[in-house]
């Protein structure tokens, strides 16, 4: 069971870190407070954050694109005004100017990501001229060029193997 | 056992798959609840071994994306997400 002193602390850090970032969660305490209940949960039983809203493997590695912030919070922000479990929400739907409706599941299923996956391994490496490969962050599009990607986005802090090989 | 009932006005055979964790989820079982619909559910993300398996591929033959809550009614009517309005229709309440 989550201890809910630890659900209001959490909930506490998600908000200020969310504000800094220029990003708001959902203005709806008791609902936002349930999928802060079901981080802590997944926290608890797989050793991260995955979204509450979706079916974790139990495997970092597979379940790494859907550990909040999920790879798909920004597109969903912008098309719907809300991310996929609805923690995160635009400026205008914070501000109570418009209501987030249902965010269509944008993460493709089991079948789809693992053929993605064979061929993202199948694609060659470094295109020619290139002195460094180039990294984007999947969480906020943050892109460096250098030999490995940082150990920590300095934009949005989540580590390193939220990285992809962008170039 | 896995699988719960919630009993209630027999609207043929409701079943939700969902999540222990997900708000939409919970929003999705309140509705049928106060509707007053009988229905079955399981919280997938409790199930493990062969059990899980089973239930996974049942959920990827209704909705291939395995995404929660997706609600079966009749084996026919398939309603993926929490949309107030289409499930209000598919159980006819």
């Amino acid at each position: 069971m989550v201890d809910e002193s630890e659900v209001d602390r959490f909930a506490r850090d998600l908000a200020r870190e969310a504000e800094a970032g220029g990003y708001h969660l959902n203005p709806d305490e008791e609902f936002t407070r349930s999928l802060v209940r079901g981080l802590l949960a997944n926290q608890e039983r797989y050793g991260y954050i995955s979204c509450p809203c979706r079916l974790a493997s139990g495997n970092r590695e597979d379940d790494l694109d859907i550990i909040c912030p999920c790879d798909y919070r920004d597109p969903d922000l912008s098309e719907y005004g809300a991310c996929y479990c609805a923690l995160y929400v635009a400026a205008d739907v914070e501000a109570g100017a418009r209501a987030a409706g249902p965010v269509p599941e944008r993460r493709p299923g089991p079948a789809e990501r693992q053929r993605q996956k064979e061929e993202q391994a199948a694609a060659g490496r470094i295109p020619g001229g290139l002195k460094y490969p180039v990294w984007r962050c999947r969480v906020c599009g943050y892109l460096c060029a250098r030999e490995r990607p940082p150990e920590t986005c300095p934009i949005c802090r989540v580590p390193r193997d939220r990285f992809e090989r962008f170039i | 056992m896995a699988m719960q009932h919630v009993p209630g006005t027999d609207r043929g055979r409701v079943f939700l798959y969902a999540l222990s964790t997900c708000g939409w989820c919970a929003k999705t079982k309140q509705l049928l609840t106060d509707l007053g619909v009988g229905f079955s559910y399981v919280y997938v993300d409790l199930l493990s071994g062969e059990e899980r398996d089973q239930v996974v591929n049942e959920v990827e033959r209704w909705n291939p994306q395995l995404s929660f809550p997706t609600l079966v009614v009749n084996e026919t009517k398939v309603i993926v997400g929490f949309r107030e309005d289409e499930i209000r229709e598919a159980v006819g309440a």
